[in-house]
């Protein structure tokens, strides 16, 4: 009972996201068709383009930074905290490292592990501030780390232009590159970083703490029944701003395969959206490790083929629409089919009950 | 065809779920202009039965008619409109709404999309004066107490044009002058012969007291249709169980002498109130007794609770558990001494309701050897020390690894008494540990209580049940407006006595 409870659990929960995914699929063919494009053209073009090993891998490296800033929203999800604000944080991290990981002289691995320190730091210090305004004052997270990244992205702009810009007469803008031993090393030359291998550590971590740990427990409690959490003896305070420090740090991570992987310094451009893409990946993946690993290799897919769009004069704003819709569908379906689950646990349980007793009152 | 004479006429009703039967040939006639009890344990099908009704769900068999006509109820929204409306035992108001914009919810009275309050607030205050109730309808729900927030559930839902209106466990939160008050305003609305009642309950004097007819309910059928002056209390309750109800009181076992909580002079103010909800609270505790507290809802029992536990901060006074003082300790340290809580609320505070019964027994117990592992969580220990509790206390479930959700209320509240009572702690704080349980659980938790009391255990209680406070207590607080303003003895405290000194009609000690 208890194993075939957990498998149709899952099985529910994959089939939900499936279902939602092939909704968003047919939902974006409609626009297509109403826009002049044949989807099941469009749709074969996308799929013929993205099997072969060279799509996976850059499929795969679109994946990592959406990982890390999947996880870091999730962190805040699991206790019922919506940092909406990854974005900021990860580009206050980048920039900063960025510059400052420049300017020191370090051993190979240990300036790559300074650099990764720093932005998590960082990121950390930003999401420390929306987690204090809420513990001291009760400023509601959204609203607060929405507009710490409005602030976040000026002030980041502003200190690229007036602080750390080099090369501001040629075309090619950014700041002082890192030097050799900062550099992260490569796993599949110029097509992957070998960041994936953090980035699955970091989820690793993330399952370890969330789901095993008392910590995670108190965590997943808060998130869960904040007035019970309370009662148990979970210092509510504490756990927002440990929360939100650990989806800060993680989230100044985000940047980091594309400065010390590839880019080796800061431009305009440089690891952007994936703060928001990464609340999209999250909400899929439902927060959970596996379902976040699945979500963002999708959304990887889905942003390597609109490379081919655009050769094929097809908006590639398509594909953005497919992963809204994707998400809307999956949180809709998710919700019904939970309901529904829930429903059946509960009919399930009065039933092995009522078993139970009848046994009883027959012995 | 039907009687027209029926508000509401119930034939061979049946509802299966998968694998239980929850309601079978049921039948149910209600006469229009009448209270009509529905008594029955948790568990016997009453909500069901209800929730047919009230269009929740519909029936697999049997017809249902509403004055004389046969309908069939795709939602609650149809059950409205045939005039069929019902009060929940969980009120369901917006907090930060006023009570016109409370009742008004979902059926505001506009024109051109602009909202016509004064229209709604005349009729509103015709209707309150008609049923007698005395509510100001542009106070926050937030402010009202448990008895008017009720008033303004039923006023929403005769605003709603209900005929039918059915009432669930309405005085399961209410103390005895609030119950005769809501009395008085259901006898009104009976009385011009238009409105009918349905009041469903297992409390029987109560049921005695207000019904002309009673409708017994028991695994899942209708038993029988009693006129309350055929049958007493103990008649009804074997109709209703097959057995006598539990007795709460008795004991063999004499209170310790050792002070197990000492609390003194304790204030607590809410924000910036300039009214404090604890009021210079003296008592003690001792070990092997249950110091029992009485007191009407809202009047600084929440608080007190809160307080002792370190979950509000405290504006003067102290609290000394085994004499050590804990007043400036956090919650988890002042666990870690040796405090526990069943609290007021099961669902608000008491389980986390989506996660397995293992996790909701460990929660609040994670030091305990076994339960963790370092600085991880030993889910198998975690199962093995649930399995115990389920065993212990006869918490009625498939298995640990159900979500908490799965399990009926009065199971649930045996759970969170077992978790509290597995914590091994020299006081427990107990927070209405039988509220919305039936009677077996009900008998099973003053058990429980009763053994923990005679182990040493030095038990705080708060209740509604004035007859489980009487019982269980060796001596029994009023708390008045914050105030502690007697300590009476159980031996000769009557619940009409307590009701005196618990509405502040009375003061001083006895």
């Amino acid at each position: 009972m208890k194993n075939r409870q957990k498998w149709q659990g899952i099985a529910i929960t994959l089939g939900g996201s499936l279902l939602a995914l092939v909704f968003a699929f047919a939902l974006c063919g409609v626009f297509l068709e109403l826009i002049g494009h044949n989807p099941f053209s469009v749709y074969k073009q996308m799929l013929n383009y993205d099997i072969s090993r060279d799509s996976f891998l850059d499929a795969t490296r679109r994946a990592v930074p959406l990982m890390l800033s999947a996880t870091a929203v999730a962190i805040g999800f699991k206790m019922g905290l919506f940092n909406i604000g990854v974005e900021g944080q990860t580009r206050l991290a980048v920039l900063l490292t960025a510059a400052i990981g420049a300017q020191v002289n370090l051993p190979a691995v240990l300036h790559v592990i300074f650099c990764m320190v720093l932005a998590m730091v960082v990121g950390a210090t930003w999401a420390g501030v929306a987690g204090l305004l809420k513990v001291k004052r009760g400023v509601n997270e959204v609203i607060s780390t929405i507009m710490l990244n409005y602030i976040a992205i000026g002030l980041a702009s502003w200190m690229f232009d007036t602080y750390f810009v080099i090369g501001a007469d040629t075309l090619n803008v950014k700041t002082k590159e890192l030097p050799r031993t900062a550099w992260f090393p490569e796993l599949v030359k110029n097509k992957l970083t070998g960041f994936i291998v953090i980035a699955l550590i970091v989820i690793v971590l993330f399952w370890v703490v969330v789901w095993k740990s008392k910590f995670g427990f108190h965590l997943r409690a808060s998130g869960a029944n904040p007035g019970a959490a309370r009662v148990a003896g979970v210092n509510p305070g504490r756990m927002i701003m440990t929360a939100m420090l650990l989806s800060g740090a993680i989230a100044g991570l985000v940047g980091m395969p594309g400065l010390l992987g590839t880019d080796h310094a800061y431009r305009r451009g440089l690891a952007e959206g994936y703060g928001f893409d990464g609340i999209a990946v999250a909400l899929l993946g439902r927060n959970h490790p596996i379902g976040i690993v699945l979500s963002a290799l999708l959304f990887g897919f889905l942003d390597h083929s609109s490379g081919i769009l655009q050769v094929n004069s097809i908006p590639r704003s398509i594909v953005d629409i497919i992963k809204g819709v994707t998400v809307l569908a999956v949180v809709i379906v998710n919700e019904a089919l939970k309901r529904w689950h829930n429903r059946r646990i509960q009919q399930a349980s009065a039933a092995m009950i009522s078993a139970i007793e009848v046994e009883a009152a027959l012995a | 065809m039907m009687d027209g004479s029926y508000a509401v006429e119930l034939v061979g009703i049946g509802k299966t779920f998968p694998g239980v039967i929850a309601n079978h040939d049921i039948t149910l006639r209600v006469r229009t202009g009448t209270i009509h009890a529905i008594v029955g344990e948790n568990g016997a099908g009453k909500s069901t039965l209800m929730n047919t009704l009230y269009g929740m769900h519909q029936p697999d068999e049997g017809t249902i008619a509403v004055f004389g006509t046969e309908v069939h109820f795709k939602s609650p929204t149809d059950a409205i409109a045939a005039g069929v409306g019902m009060v929940h035992q969980h009120f369901m108001l917006a907090d930060n709404l006023t009570v016109v914009e409370n009742i008004i919810l979902g059926a505001e009275p506009a024109e051109h999309g602009v909202l016509r309050l004064g229209e709604a607030k005349k009729r509103l205050a015709e209707l309150a004066r008609s049923i007698g109730a005395h509510v100001n309808l542009d106070a926050l729900v937030a402010t009202l107490g448990v008895g008017q927030r009720q008033r303004v559930e039923i006023l929403k839902v005769l605003y709603r044009g209900a005929k039918v209106l059915i009432l669930d466990e309405p005085t399961a939160v209410l103390v005895p002058q609030e119950v005769d008050e809501l009395f008085v305003t259901l006898r009104q609305l009976v009385a011009d012969g238009s409105t009918t009642i349905i009041f469903i309950s297992h409390k029987l004097d109560e049921v005695l007291k207000i019904s002309d007819e009673i409708t017994v309910i028991r695994d899942g059928t209708t038993v029988t249709t009693v006129a309350p002056k055929d049958v007493d209390r103990r008649k009804l309750a074997e109709l209703m169980v097959g057995s006598e109800l539990p007795d709460p009181s008795g004991r063999n076992t004499i209170v310790g002498t050792k002070e197990v909580l000492r609390v003194t002079d304790l204030e607590v103010r809410a924000g910036l109130a300039d009214k404090p909800t604890v009021d210079g609270a003296s008592f003690i505790v001792h070990d092997a007794e249950v110091f029992g507290i009485a007191g009407i809802e809202g009047n600084g029992q929440f608080e007190l609770c809160e307080a002792i536990l370190g979950l509000c901060p405290i504006s003067r006074g102290q609290i000394e558990l085994n004499g050590t003082d804990m007043t400036h300790l956090s919650v988890h340290h002042r666990r870690q001494l040796g405090i526990s809580y069943i609290p007021f609320d099961r669902h608000r505070e008491g389980l986390l309701l989506e996660a397995p019964l293992w996790e909701n027994t460990m929660l609040g117990r994670e030091e305990t050897i076994g339960l963790s592992n370092g600085p991880f969580v030993s889910a198998a220990g975690a199962r093995r020390d649930c399995a115990k509790v389920i065993e212990r206390f006869g918490v009625r479930t498939p298995g640990t690894d159900v979500p908490a959700f799965a399990l009926s209320g009065g199971n649930q509240q045996k759970l969170v008494v077992g978790r509290e009572i597995s914590s091994k702690t020299d006081v427990m704080l107990a927070a209405h540990p039988t509220r919305g349980v039936d009677v077996g659980a009900q008998a099973a938790i003053w058990d429980e209580l009763r053994a923990e009391r005679d182990s040493g255990v030095g038990i705080l209680l708060i209740s509604a049940d004035l007859d489980e406070l009487i019982g269980l207590s060796d001596r029994i607080a009023v708390i008045f407006d914050g105030k502690i303003t007697a300590i009476l003895d159980p031996a000769t405290a009557t619940p009409e006595l307590l009701g005196s000194y618990m509405t502040g009609e009375v003061q001083g000690a006895s």
